[in-house]
């Protein structure tokens, strides 16, 4: 099996010939270049020839091409901090009072250079794996993307203190969100990552959840051409898994916190599991230890498909070592051959 | 009290803030502000920070609540009343980063515990060696999000230690939940896994030093 026939067959919950692994290595590209994080993503063929080099160097099953989150604040007309060692941080708030809302316009994918470029690097990805590798997109979600709009602190209590507001901002991020996702998609990109870490348990109960984050998933993945992949970047999702599963997305990006077989169990059938290895512990684990953690994995979520080995961030730091991310990838071709007869 | 405290809590879980209003007054009107403050508004925080602990609250909760107390308190203890807890000399600091919720929640929460502390928002390390320098800190809460901003403790441990200054360093944030040896790993003195982890450790350490 091809890379894209691995995971199409985990995606409908039946065993390939091996787990899948999405290595989520989208900063590594610019060491393998010799670049600066800020160089490396300040042109299109760099990209490209980093994710190039990290696909054969990883064997993985994807090829990632989300630039940054704050790519999308910088589409908004915000700014963005890079520094030598960490992933690219959103600048200041670009809705400073919730008044803003009442006059915001969100930008139009066509008109924005940052976000052309990393369309122009889908398109010729594409052209270079052509169906054998699934190319994966990143798309904020309408209801996480306000974080870097507004900041944290005044995002929540805008969701507490003024709905109205709330669903004017909802409504705005929608449209941007689905034309952003389906430009990536007509780009070449197989499937969305639909990054909503607010919905996460971790961040909001799931009452507010059922009333808020939820609607909004659910409008606007109806509205995506293709499928979504959920991901809480290391948020809680159990208490929630069917609600996510009702959304319309057909995977989940589940965090190291949570027992990946209960997950599992709760997900059977209905989602695809991405996940857990703890992408902070990485940096200190030995090759014995991360076979480990790929052992106890695949034994707890990869039996019958409906699971793609992966961090539990769904990025990489930039301070876990080669060595370590090559024995990630040793230990999945070892292990995570089917049928898991290993598994007791 | 007992009660009171689990009544106070439910409110501010769920946000009630008539009946948060309605709970403080009562117990205002049966004792002193800071009686009020260390009887209710702490144990209650305390109950909600073992909460998110378990995993059974969420973070918009946490803010949300410790916003509100630290308003209440404010009213009744302004930074200015004898009876806020002044000493030892603290701050607190997002380091490197640029997210600063969790510092925000700590700095409400230990407000609203009646704490006093110098509110540095984001700082680089060489930065924030001149401020501790110049404010005399004795005690410094650092939040961070990510794993290289967490890193970068060891080197203000280290830039402190060049200069011969010793505190207290309370640490707290993502990483240290996913990696729970690396506080120890970047020379922090504690870490805290909710902003009522840090009031119980301050206050710890504000009992040794006096």
């Amino acid at each position: 099996m091809n890379s894209m026939q691995r995971v199409l067959t985990t995606m409908s919950f039946n065993e390939p010939d091996r787990v899948p692994l999405f290595l989520f290595t989208g900063l590594q590209g610019a060491r393998e270049l010799d670049l600066s994080i800020e160089e490396y993503f300040s042109r299109s063929d760099y990209v490209v020839e980093g994710q190039m080099r990290l696909l054969k160097k990883y064997r993985g099953d994807c090829i990632s091409c989300s630039f940054y989150a704050a790519i999308e604040l910088e589409a908004w007309g915000g700014d963005v901090i890079f520094q030598p060692d960490c992933p690219p941080n959103a600048g200041p708030a670009i809705i400073r009072r919730p008044e803003d809302i009442d006059r915001l316009q969100a930008p139009h994918v066509s008109d924005s250079p940052v976000l052309l470029r990393v369309l122009e690097t889908i398109q010729t990805l594409k052209a270079r794996v052509g169906d054998t590798v699934p190319i994966v997109g990143t798309a904020i979600s309408p209801f996480s993307l306000p974080v870097m709009q507004m900041g944290f602190d005044h995002y929540l209590e805008l969701i507490y203190e003024q709905p109205d507001r709330l669903a004017k901002l909802m409504r705005i991020n929608e449209d941007f969100c689905v034309e952003w996702a389906n430009a990536q998609l007509t780009a070449g990109a197989t499937a969305i990552g639909y990054a909503d870490p607010v919905s996460s348990v971790t961040v909001i109960p799931r009452e507010l959840y059922l009333k808020t984050g939820q609607q909004v998933a659910k409008r606007t993945i109806a509205r995506i051409n293709g499928s979504t992949a959920t991901h809480l970047a290391s948020g809680r999702s159990l208490p929630i898994i069917d609600d996510i599963a009702a959304t319309g997305t057909a995977g989940l990006g589940v965090s190291a916190l949570e027992d990946l077989a209960t997950l599992k169990t709760a997900a059977r059938g209905k989602l695809t599991l991405i996940g857990n290895l703890n992408g902070v512990e990485m940096r200190r684990w030995t090759v014995q230890q991360a076979e480990q953690a790929v052992k106890c994995a695949i034994a707890k979520a990869g039996r019958g498909g409906g699971f793609i080995l992966s961090d539990n961030h769904g990025e990489i730091p930039w301070q876990v070592p080669d060595e370590i991310l090559l024995a990630i990838v040793d230990a999945c071709e070892r292990w995570g051959n089917y049928p898991l007869d290993w598994i007791e | 009290m007992q009660n009171s405290v689990q009544s106070f809590c439910n409110a501010l879980e769920s946000l009630d803030r008539i009946q948060v209003e309605v709970l403080f007054q009562q117990a205002l009107s049966g004792g002193s502000a800071i009686e009020v403050v260390e009887q209710l508004v702490v144990p209650a925080l305390e109950q909600i920070g073992l909460r998110w602990n378990e995993g059974h609250i969420a973070l918009s909760q946490i803010y949300m609540s410790g916003k509100l107390c630290e308003e209440l308190v404010d009213r009744v203890l302004p930074p200015c009343d004898p009876d806020r807890k002044l000493q030892p000399r603290q701050a607190i600091v997002v380091l490197n980063d640029y997210h600063m919720l969790g510092k925000r929640i700590v700095y409400s929460v230990m407000r609203a515990s009646g704490f006093e502390l110098f509110d540095y928002g984001r700082m680089d390390v060489a930065e924030l060696v001149e401020r501790i320098i110049r404010d005399q800190i004795r005690i410094l809460l650092i939040s961070v999000l990510m794993l290289p901003s967490a890193l970068k403790i060891r080197e203000l441990r280290n830039a402190l230690n060049a200069r011969g200054i010793q505190l207290k360093i309370l640490v707290g944030g993502a990483p240290f939940q996913f990696d729970p040896q690396l506080w120890q790993e970047v020379e922090a003195d504690a870490m805290g896994l909710s902003a009522a982890d840090a009031v119980a450790i301050v206050q710890r350490w504000a009992g040794e030093m006096t």
